[in-house]
Order: structure tokens, then sequence, then C-alpha cells
């Protein structure tokens, strides 16, 4: 018999994210690891500032809420306070790819032993569709009404071609969560992100191409399209860094 | 007591935080406060503890936030630029009632200003220092001995109030090296039930959080903090009185400025001249009383500062303008003499003879 | 008594080292002391000075901007600082380095070729000792005796083979009667 239940690691609290907005599969996903790793009682979580900046009341775990783009610097601090702890961050794209970029980029070069969960929505959805560090060339936002220009503009960010650049860096994966096949995926990556650091393997990275239905001004089955046909093209699915399988493979 | 060493200021809080139990320093290099990283850097590893020259100042500060979460004691140190970075982080700190030491080495601004000493982050320090209703303890060393001291008391009172403390120095103290005696201090617990240490599945989860989107309960927080302040400012205040009993002038100063003025406070009795010091040493909570008191027999207030003038406003604040409070000051990392201060005293004692 | 001193050089002369032996000399002989250095980018091969004031009483402003003894190491200090020596104070200088005598009539000037001196017992970098050696000789703010408790508590342990080079140094400036 196949039971379908929420997991442990999740709180009763109703989530206040907007229909069809994908961070619910991604809570779920993480809750999920958690539970799989029994590590419930010693993890620690990260909020951000944005629109996940309540996931503190959705996971039963430790959390903190950091101050924006500081996830990874909080994170550093709780971790070394207590390496026996598993602390992850879960992070937007102007949190993690904008304002924090540099928090980010230093805690993966210092191959902190931590986890972080990225949602990249391509835009800024808390505050109500600007323009984001990931939104797409020509992509219309609050802050770019005539699309995204690249010549005064600039291009996306990559994060995990980016990061896959640095040395300390563990394991980086890009998922999404647009269809059944790929959140399966996604939570694949999801666990071996916590895995490694349960192992002390150190820092691991997964981008989640996710949605806004709403601030993409789109039915969220929509959005799962445009996601597919536009978002994947730029930010295409795969592992960009697994430092424990290349060693093995040499 | 232990035997006395001679140790920069710099140096000095470095070993205090350590005998004071913290184990956990993040820093950014600056002059003239790069010291205390250097000593940490040497002693952390040997003891257990982490030493991290962190991406940035506001990195550092933001790595602070995360070990003060897990309820263990943690420090950063910077100098004036930096300290403005890191006024986002001290923000949130104080929203989540955090317990944090902070020292500022002071230099001369604004911008990037200089690298000479300077008190000039005054307002910065004692008005909370970053953005929304806050303050921290403010406590102002004048000698080496006191650099160690105050740490470690900086410590304790961020543990019993939940709060920031900041050391705040100028690049005197700092880099000044006197005799010093430094011994393990009595260890005292505190409650730290509200730490993020894994809910071990035993207890419900605790969240170190700063956002009340309800304004009512932001409001709630907000004077409940303030209630915790009052008994701060009942409680902890603290102050030097130099030859104060008969004085009719008074001077104001704090950190090197007092040191500078003690010559001149000793000079100007040799020639006969009643004038006193009240150097307060918790420049928030700020020794309104003392000052207050005083008024009733002081003629004139001297505030000396290196900076444009910024404790003058405590002063004139805590004796409510009953009396006139005057500034003798140096700016942009310049440093009055006592000679300075002198003839600052005697223009007030001639005023007041004719 | 009160005596302020201003050791000036160039950066790596030993200047700050020198200032520092003089402030553990002062505490071991229960006297209250303070020790300031001029930091920042004029540390970097610029001119270098420190302030030590030795007293019987608390040290108040640790700042020395009227020394009553001045060790002026190379010639840019000794024009920056000669003026600022009280009356009746001390100038002790490098006579190595500095070509020029002392314009000042109402202070007390010492000339040593410290440099020359330790050029010549194999020591060169020890020069800032030997003119320390003659302050100890020429002014009374700290005795001659039992020099090697204060070096041992500057010289690192790891370079005890300088401890009895840094006595030699000190020792020929106390002995030095120019």
């Amino acid at each position: 018999m196949i039971v379908f239940d929420k997991p442990k690691s999740l709180t009763d609290a109703p989530l206040h994210y907007c229909p069809g907005c994908t961070h619910g599969i991604i809570h779920r996903l993480i809750a999920e690891a958690i539970d799989e790793l029994g590590i419930e009682g010693q993890t620690i979580g990260i909020a951000p500032v944005g629109c996940s900046v309540m996931a503190y009341n959705y996971f039963t775990v430790d959390m903190v809420q950091a101050a924006h783009g500081r996830a990874p610097a909080v994170a550093t601090g709780v971790k070394r306070a207590d390496p026996s702890k598993i602390v992850f961050t879960y992070q937007g794209d102007g949190d993690l790819a904008s304002i924090g970029t540099c928090e980010t980029i230093h805690a993966a070069a210092r191959g902190e032993n931590i986890t972080i969960i990225f949602v990249n929505n391509a835009i800024y959805g808390m505050t109500g569709g600007q323009m984001a560090p990931t939104s797409l060339p020509g992509q219309v936002t609050q802050t770019s009404p005539y699309g995204r220009d690249v010549a005064t503009q600039g291009y996306p960010l990559k994060i995990c071609e980016m990061l896959s650049q640095v040395d300390g860096a563990a394991y980086l994966e890009r998922v999404a969560v647009n269809n059944v096949k790929n959140v399966k995926n996604a939570k694949k990556a999801i666990l071996k992100a916590f895995k490694n650091q349960v192992e002390g393997k150190g820092f691991s990275l997964i981008e989640v191409v996710s949605t806004c239905p709403t601030n993409w001004g789109m039915t969220p089955e929509k959005a799962l399209e445009w996601l597919n046909d536009n978002m994947l093209p730029y930010y295409p699915l795969g592992v960009y860094k697994d430092k424990y399988a290349e060693e093995a493979a040499k | 007591m232990a035997e006395k060493v001679l140790m920069k200021g710099n140096e000095a809080i470095a070993e205090a935080a350590i005998l004071a139990g913290c184990r956990h320093y993040f820093g950014y290099p600056i002059t003239p406060q790069t010291e205390v990283a250097a000593y940490m850097a040497k002693r952390m590893p040997k003891i257990g503890g982490t030493f991290l020259q962190a991406e940035s100042e506001v990195a550092a500060i933001n790595m602070v936030m995360g070990v003060a979460a897990t309820g263990k004691r943690t420090m950063t140190s910077s100098s004036s630029p930096g300290i403005s970075l890191k006024s986002e982080g001290l923000s949130y700190i104080a929203g989540c009632d955090l317990p944090t030491l902070v020292v500022n080495v002071e230099r001369g601004g604004p911008g990037l200003g200089g690298i000479q000493p300077s008190q000039s982050d005054y307002f910065q320090a004692t008005r909370g220092g970053g953005h929304g209703d806050f303050h921290m303890i403010v406590l102002a060393p004048a000698s080496v001995q006191e650099m160690a001291d105050l740490t470690i008391h900086g410590f304790d009172l961020a543990d019993k109030y939940r709060m920031t403390s900041m050391i705040l120095a100028d690049g005197t103290m700092g880099q000044m090296m006197e005799p010093v005696s430094l011994e393990a201090p009595e260890v005292h617990t505190y409650d730290k039930s509200w730490a993020v240490t894994g809910t071990n599945c035993e207890r419900e989860h605790n969240i170190v959080n700063s956002l009340y989107l309800v304004p009512e309960a932001l409001e709630k927080t907000n004077f409940e903090r303030y209630e915790r302040y009052r008994m701060i400012e009942e409680n902890e205040v603290m102050y030097e009185e130099f030859m104060m009993d008969d004085a009719e002038i008074c001077i104001a100063a704090f950190g090197v400025a007092a040191r500078v003025s003690k010559n001149a406070v000793l000079a100007a009795r040799a020639e006969g001249i009643k004038v006193g010091m009240i150097r307060p040493i918790t420049l928030w909570p700020f020794p309104k009383a003392v000052f207050a008191k005083a008024a009733e027999h002081v003629h004139t207030f001297i505030s000396v500062e290196l900076s444009m003038g910024q404790m003058i406003e405590d002063v004139q604040l805590a004796t409510k303008c009953t009396r006139p409070v005057l500034l003798c000051n140096r700016a942009g990392g310049m440093i009055p003499s006592p000679e300075e201060v002198l003839a600052k005293i005697k223009e007030v004692a001639g005023g007041m003879s004719k | 008594m009160t005596t302020q001193i201003l050791i000036a050089g160039f950066g790596g002369q030993g200047v700050l080292f020198s200032g520092k032996f003089l402030a553990y000399k002062a505490m071991m002989e229960n006297k209250e002391v303070s020790w300031l250095p001029s930091y920042g980018p004029e540390m970097r091969g610029g001119t270098a000075n420190c302030s030590v004031i030795v007293s019987d009483t608390p040290v108040g402003s640790p700042i020395v901007d009227k020394p009553d003894v001045l060790i002026a190491m190379n010639l840019p200090s000794l024009d920056k600082y000669e003026d600022a020596v009280v009356p009746g104070g001390i100038i002790i200088v490098d006579s190595t380095l500095i070509a020029r005598k002392v314009k000042r009539t109402d202070v007390k000037v010492y000339y040593i070729p410290a440099t020359q001196m330790a050029s010549d017992e194999g020591i060169t970098t020890l020069a800032n000792m030997i003119i320390l050696g003659q302050l100890i000789r020429v002014c009374d703010a700290v005795s001659d005796e039992n020099l090697e408790a204060s070096l041992k508590k500057v010289v690192s342990a790891r370079r005890a083979d300088m401890l009895d080079l840094n006595k030699k140094a000190i020792e020929l400036g106390v002995n030095y009667v120019g």
C-alpha cells in the first residue's frame, strides 16, 4: 500500500506561497531528504530574504532568518560553531545571485561543508516582479519593461557554471521541478547534497529552476511550459561538478 | 594577580576574548585593528577555535550572527569604514536579540578618511549603529588594561542582555602597549534555551528571526527590548570621576582624549584652577546622572573629543543645557595635546573670574 | 618623575623594537610605562617612531609631543623633531647616518656612531640597541642592570643567539663616551 503523507520535517503551517508556485514542491523535497537521512534533530536551516523568507515557519528544524544574501555567511557561522550539525540555506535568485554573490562564491571557495538550495525563477517575487540577475535576455519585468536589454542591463548569471570553476565546491547540480521526471531528479540531487554534508564532503549547491506564475503573468500550467521552452535552453540541467565522482573516476 | 605583560591594546582585546571563552572570530583586515585578527589567527587553531578571514566585513558580521545564534561566544573587530559595512548585521543581530561582541578601533572619517586615531564614530555607535530602533552597549577603554577588562565585561553584558556589546576604542588604544594583567574571569552561565542547536527531536524548533510582518507584534518586541535597555541604563552605567569634588570646570572625555585631558587637569590644578574630569566608560548607557549632579556645582563643561563634537550633545542633554558646554576638539586623525586642553581650561577659568 | 622618550628613524632600523625593550626594562623596574608606535604606510620604509613614557606615576597621555629625550636615527627624524625637545632635554644622534650637528643650544647632545660601531662589531642590525645603550647611560629613566631579564621578554625564544648580541650592543652603547 502506498501512503502519501506529509514529511515529518514539515510543520503544519499552511504555506503562504501563490497558487502554482513551486516553492512548496522544493520545501517538500528538502523535508523528505531530511527525513530519509534521519537528521531532523541535528539540522539547522537558514532562511533568506525574498518569497521564501518565512521558510522558517515551514520546517520543524531550528531556523535562522538571515539578511538579504548573507545566508551562506550565517550558515558558515552556524556550521563552524558546531560542525556536527547539518546546515542548509534556502535562497532565491536575487538573494543568492545578486546581493549575495560574494558570500556564495566565498563559501564555495572555502569548501564550507554546507548545503545550499538555490531557487532560480528568473524574477524577484516578493517585491512584485522586478528583473533578477537570472532574468533571461529580453524578459519583460517591472524593471525591464521593454525586455532585458543585455546592452544596458547585462547578461544573466549562470551560477552552476560559474561555481564549477571554484576548486572548493564539491557538488553542483541544476535541476528543475516542472514535471514528474524532473521533480524526481531534483529529489535525488537534494538528497545527495544533504548526504554529502553528512559525509563531510563539503560544499554542495543545487540550483532548482522554477516558476513564478504570478509575476510571470501566466497560469501555473503556462508557466511550466515557459520554463521548459525558455529557461531550460539557457540554464541546461545536469551535474556541473561532482568532485568525488570525478576523483573516483580517475 | 597574573604577571604583568606588555601588550598592544588590540592584542589585549584578543587574549581577553579568548579568556572569556570566545572561540569563534571572524574578521577582515583593516588598519588600525589588524593585530586583533593576526593574534586570533595565531591562537585560535591551537585551542580548537575558529579564526576565519571573511570575504568582507559584511560576511564577517553575518558569520558572527550564525555563531551567536547557536548560543556560543563570538566576536568580530574592525575599524570605522568596516563598521559601516557591518551595520546591516548589527541591526539584524539586535532584531534577533543575539549576544555578540564587536570591536571598533576607530580611525578618521568620513569615507575612507585616514588611519590615524579618531572618535568620530560616537554617534554611529551610541545611536544604535544601524537601521531601526536599537542600541548597543558601548564601552570605551582608556588603557590597555581596560581594553582587556571591558572585553571580558562586554561578553558578560552581551549574554546577560542578549545584545551587542561594542568596544569603541581609537587607533591609539589599539596600537599602544602598556603593562596588562590577564586573568581568566569568573564563569557565569546564561539561559540560552533560545539558541539553534538542533531540536534533537525533543523540543519545538527555535527560530532566530527579526521579521515581524504584523506591526502590533513588532511594536511589542520593540517595547520589550527597550524595557531591557531601561534596565541597562539603570544598572550598567560606568564612569570615572577625577578630581571632581570641588571642580568648577568639568572635562568630559573618554578613551585617549581622557588620557590627554588628565595631563591637562593636573597641570591646571597645579596653577590653582578647580577643574576635574568625568570619563564615561559606558558611552551607551551614557552616565547621565553623574553629569546632572556635577551640573549642580560645575560652572562650565568642556567636551574634549577626537571628532567635530559628538559626545558634547550627550553632555548637553544630561545637564539639560543648564551650564555651558564647550568643545575642545581635533579631528581627522589628530589628537588634542594636553597644552591645547589646558589652554581651553584657562580660557574658561579666565572668563569665570571676570 | 616622568621621562618622555621619542625614538625615531627609518622603518627597519628597529625603532619599535628598541622602544619595546625600553618599555619592558622600565616595567620590570616597577615603573609606569606606555609605548606607542607610529603606524600605517609610513612604516613601510619611511620614517618610523615610537613614544615611550617612563614614570613613577600613572601615565596620562601616551603621546610624546615634547620629548625629554629624542633618539634620532636618521636625518629626517632630527629635522622633524629637534625643535620639539623640551629645553634642557637630551638629543642622541646616530652620527654615522646624520652628518649635521644639532642646532639647539639649550639641550644636551650626545653623538654616537652607532651604525658604524654595529658594523665594526659585525652586528649590523643592532645599531638601535647600541644607541639605546647610550640612552641608558645619559638618562636615568632606567638602570643598566639586569638587561638580560628584559631582553628575554623581547627577543624570541627561537632566536636565543640574539640575546647575547643584543646585550653586547646595549653594553657598547652604555660604555661609549663621545
